[in-house]
């Protein structure tokens, strides 16, 4: 390939390496000025790695091979540079400053000052037209934690746009954002298509990019294994693509056979005080080898009631959940997973690993009585538990020596659901299970669950994926702004008729 | 899985924390022995050495755990001072007898280890702050007490933890099953990992580490024995490094508190109970406190009102040099014995030197900044 005068930005042979590791091996791809370019690739394929190439976060020496913007060499050795060459770039893991407020965070680095002292009028000002551009509605002086994520995602964007860049980069945007919100975004996006902003589009929403990217280049194991025109580009060619084999059904068949009622929950009611809101009239039965599907918009409660029956949110205010035969009165989480509840919580990273620890580490931490005796840990089966689930769960790993932060998203949330598997529980709850995970582990996890439902385990998904919850789940309950709003069967269901019910209507 | 052996220069990468400590020491005392005229390489300086050792290794010991939940404890040096005064007072003005007057010394670290933690895991008051408290109101508790007076002499009895060596004979045996000992470990340690796949290091670079640590402990072991032996408290400090090693590697207990530090969010989720385990943290680091107090007392043969002052410093010197993070999740017991080695041999060689006290705390400042800084440069890679 050779470098093309109408390339806003090149890259030619890029090759990057970390210790042990060689996450990109020769990248060759070019972005036209103007074009929407998806960037698609399984997680580990080197999306992230070459993007912080580009933007400058890995700087001039630390990688080989040429990158160009508008023709000209790039020596970027600080983000600084990347952006006064008109690339600005908003993360996977967002970089707001909690404690600050709207304006401050957009401000940071380019705040309105004069002498070293911030005119907050124009500040302000400045900080509501970036705000208006994204379509938000909130007072420029509202601090970012009380924000909820989708908000905050678009603030993060309203400050890449207020940096005058031409070359924006956006790293999987929509993974928060609710329908609505990803739909505004994506308008935005093609906004500023018209006034000449060039968009690098790194997703797993397929649909998404199809929708919107005029090209898309495809990574697999830190190599460009194609760049495609979008028209007339089917998912399944760019999934064929990306795994390297063809994926015919995305969800594994499962035999839906369910026994009598494990888990009961009636009226249950919770209120929090420190975010002044509540759960109301909530209420399911789970049979034994089903899996349960929980939707609703961002907002509505499903994470804040899993976790009320798990003891850490909210004071509960009235209502019985009876497991097996008994009433479940659960103070901590302790008790619950006695009970025989596990919950794989959303945010592996913040939740559900200890990031610095090994995977046997972080397996056995919740079972730590069944792999000792008088409080000394047998580290024979431990290390056997941790090698029994890696090869189960198919954890790609050198050893479970292996420190989780080093891990990729999909096999860190497989250490997340060993550690879970190993509590033996009546009832798994599963939170975003596959959020930011690629195609092929998504499909391995979703074979777990299967397995697990088979084995009379009932399942719980919360997801915000709707392909996800029709195609794994045998029921659906929607909720809304803290109410049940309906229980649907899966057979028969459809993404519009969830919709319908999670923002607030009826069938 | 398949085993995988690495060179020289891998393994060096990989624990060069560690070792950059080891030779740091070693550095350090090549220095000292130049410029001192071999005065500090005598065996009766290295045995003074290691004895004045002994009081912050203890402390460090427990401290270390400690900064990996992520609290502190800065009251050490005054509940050191202050339970190794209960035991002298009781001792001298009462007339108990050394067994009793221990006994209270260190039921009183407990009682005061339960007041820590009770502070910082029901009232959720931050651990500096609670240890700050009672690092003023214990040193206050020692003055009154003593009544301002320099408690002392103790008996033969309660002297003896702090003054007292094995003799040479039973001090050889001892070093002899100890090396023993260290060398079927460490011959175990690698046969597990070679069956469970892990990585280890080749075999004559594995024999080497071993005959190497071997040489140095028979050396370490020799030193003393050719000053007077085995001091006691050397010999306690040996036994606590190897409970709480065992303590923090290979228990239930161990593993929540790393996973506490680690993530406590997560911890809390998986199921531990923070209060509790931190709970019982403070309540043993009490004890330890109070057994450090102890043998500093012992070792003065007197309580005295500015007994243990600032050694909650040294203790904390002693972790991070060692490679405790204080951000939590992480430190070794034996690395904090290797800092508090290095804390005193400064100490030791500097007066040795006779070296202006201004330029000696100048130079430990100095140093503790330099080795925070290349643990956390080499952190990064």
């Amino acid at each position: 390939m050779y470098f093309m005068a109408e390339y806003i930005l090149e890259a030619k042979d890029i090759i990057k390496e970390f210790p042990g590791v060689k996450a990109l091996d020769g990248v060759t791809f070019g972005v036209t000025k103007g074009e929407i370019h998806a960037l698609v690739g399984e997680n580990g394929a080197g999306k992230s790695t070459l993007m912080k190439i580009v933007s400058g976060v890995y700087p001039l020496g630390s990688f080989k091979g040429e990158l160009r913007v508008d023709g000209k060499d790039c020596r970027f050795k600080n983000i600084k540079e990347s952006e006064a060459a008109g690339i600005a770039i908003i993360h996977q893991e967002m970089a707001l400053i909690k404690e600050l407020n709207v304006t401050e965070n957009i401000l940071l680095g380019n705040e309105v000052q004069r002498a070293g002292i911030i005119q907050w009028d124009k500040a302000y000002r400045k900080a509501e037209e970036a705000i208006k551009r994204v379509g938000l509605n909130i007072n420029p002086a509202q601090e970012v934690r009380y924000l909820g994520v989708g908000e905050q995602q678009l603030v993060e964007i309203a400050k890449a746009l207020s940096k005058d860049a031409h070359i924006l980069i956006l790293d999987e945007p929509t993974a928060a954002l609710s329908e609505n919100e990803a739909g505004r975004l994506l308008a935005i996006l093609e906004d500023l298509k018209t006034k000449g902003v060039t968009c690098i589009y790194i997703s797993h929403r397929l649909k998404e990019i199809l929708h919107i990217a005029d090209r898309v280049t495809v990574m697999r194991d830190g190599k460009t294994i194609a760049t495609l025109d979008s028209n007339g580009l089917t998912e399944e060619l760019l999934i064929a693509k990306m795994v390297g084999r063809e994926l015919t059904q995305v969800h594994p068949p499962r035999e839906h056979k369910r026994g009598d009622v494990i888990f009961e929950v009636k009226n249950w009611n919770v209120s929090d005080d420190a975010t002044n809101r509540g759960l109301f009239d909530l209420g399911f039965q789970l049979h034994r080898g089903e899996v349960f599907g929980i939707a609703g918009l961002v907002g509505a409660g499903r994470s804040e009631f899993m976790m009320s029956l798990f003891g850490v949110w909210g004071k509960k205010k009235g209502g019985t959940a009876i497991l097996n035969g008994k009433n479940l009165a659960v103070k901590t989480p302790e008790d619950a997973i006695k009970a025989g509840i596990s919950i794989a919580t959303e945010d592996r990273k913040r939740y559900g690993l200890v990031l610095i620890e090994d995977i046997k580490n972080n397996v056995s931490l919740a079972s730590l009585d069944k792999i000792s005796s008088w409080g000394i840990v047998d580290e024979n089966k431990e290390v056997g538990f941790a090698e029994k689930y890696t090869k189960d769960l198919q954890i790609k790993t050198p050893s479970v020596e292996q420190k989780t932060m080093n891990l990729s998203g999909g096999n860190q949330q497989k250490v997340v659901l060993a550690k879970w598997l190993m509590t033996m529980p009546s009832v798994l709850i599963l939170d975003e299970p596959t959020r930011g995970i690629d195609v092929g582990a998504k499909y391995e996890i979703y074979t777990i669950i299967n397995q697990l439902a088979e084995k009379g385990v009932g399942i719980i998904i919360v997801s915000s994926e709707m392909p996800e919850l029709l195609g794994m789940c045998d029921r659906i309950m929607v909720m809304h702004e803290g109410k049940i709003t309906g229980t649907i069967s899966a057979k028969g269901a459809s993404q519009e008729k969830i919709m319908q019910l999670a923002t607030g209507g009826t069938l | 899985m398949e085993v995988r052996g690495n060179t020289i220069k891998e393994m060096f990468k990989k624990n060069i924390r560690q070792y950059t400590m080891l030779i740091a020491l070693a550095a350090i005392w090549l220095i000292f022995t130049i410029s001192t005229n071999h005065l500090f390489i005598e065996p009766r300086n290295l045995s003074n050495l290691f004895l004045q050792t002994v009081t912050v290794a203890i402390v460090a010991s427990g401290m270390t755990l400690i900064i990996v939940t992520g609290n502190i404890d800065l009251s050490v040096g005054s509940v050191a001072g202050f339970t190794g005064a209960i035991a002298a007072v009781l001792q001298v003005k009462y007339g108990w007898n050394a067994a009793a007057s221990v006994l209270a010394a260190l039921l009183s670290g407990l009682a005061i280890g339960a007041w820590h933690g009770f502070w910082v895991t029901y009232r959720k008051v931050p651990a500096f702050i609670v240890t700050l408290a009672s690092m003023m109101a214990f040193r206050g508790a020692i003055l009154g007490i003593t009544g301002g007076a320099t408690i002392s002499p103790l008996s033969e009895h309660l002297k003896m933890i702090g003054t007292n060596y094995l003799s040479p004979l039973p001090s050889s045996i001892l070093g002899a099953i100890s090396i023993a000992l260290f060398i079927v470990i460490m011959i175990r340690k690698r046969a597990q990992k070679i069956k469970y796949g892990f990585a280890t290091s080749s075999l004559p670079v594995d024999v080497l580490k071993i005959s190497l640590l071997s040489l140095a402990m028979a050396g370490l072991f020799l030193i003393m024995i050719f000053n007077e032996g085995v001091p006691y408290a050397v010999i306690l400090l040996f036994c606590i490094v190897l409970v709480f090693n065992f303590l923090s590697q290979n228990t239930v207990f161990g593993r929540r508190l790393y996973a506490i530090g680690g993530n406590a969010d997560a911890a809390r989720l998986s199921g531990v109970n923070i209060n509790k385990n931190l709970m019982l943290l403070f309540m043993v680091f009490g004890v330890l406190t109070s057994v450090a107090g102890i043998v500093m007392t012992a070792r003065l043969n007197a309580a005295t009102t500015s007994a243990g002052i600032n050694m909650e410093l040294d203790a904390i010197a002693a972790c991070v040099i060692g490679g405790t993070s204080l951000v939590g999740g992480e430190g070794k017991i034996l690395g904090a014995i290797i800092g508090a080695l290095i804390m005193s041999s400064l100490d030791n060689g500097m007066s040795l030197m006779n070296l202006d006290i201004t330029y000696q705390y100048v130079i430990k400042g100095l140093i503790l900044l330099f080795a925070v800084w290349v643990d956390m440069a080499t952190r990064k890679k």
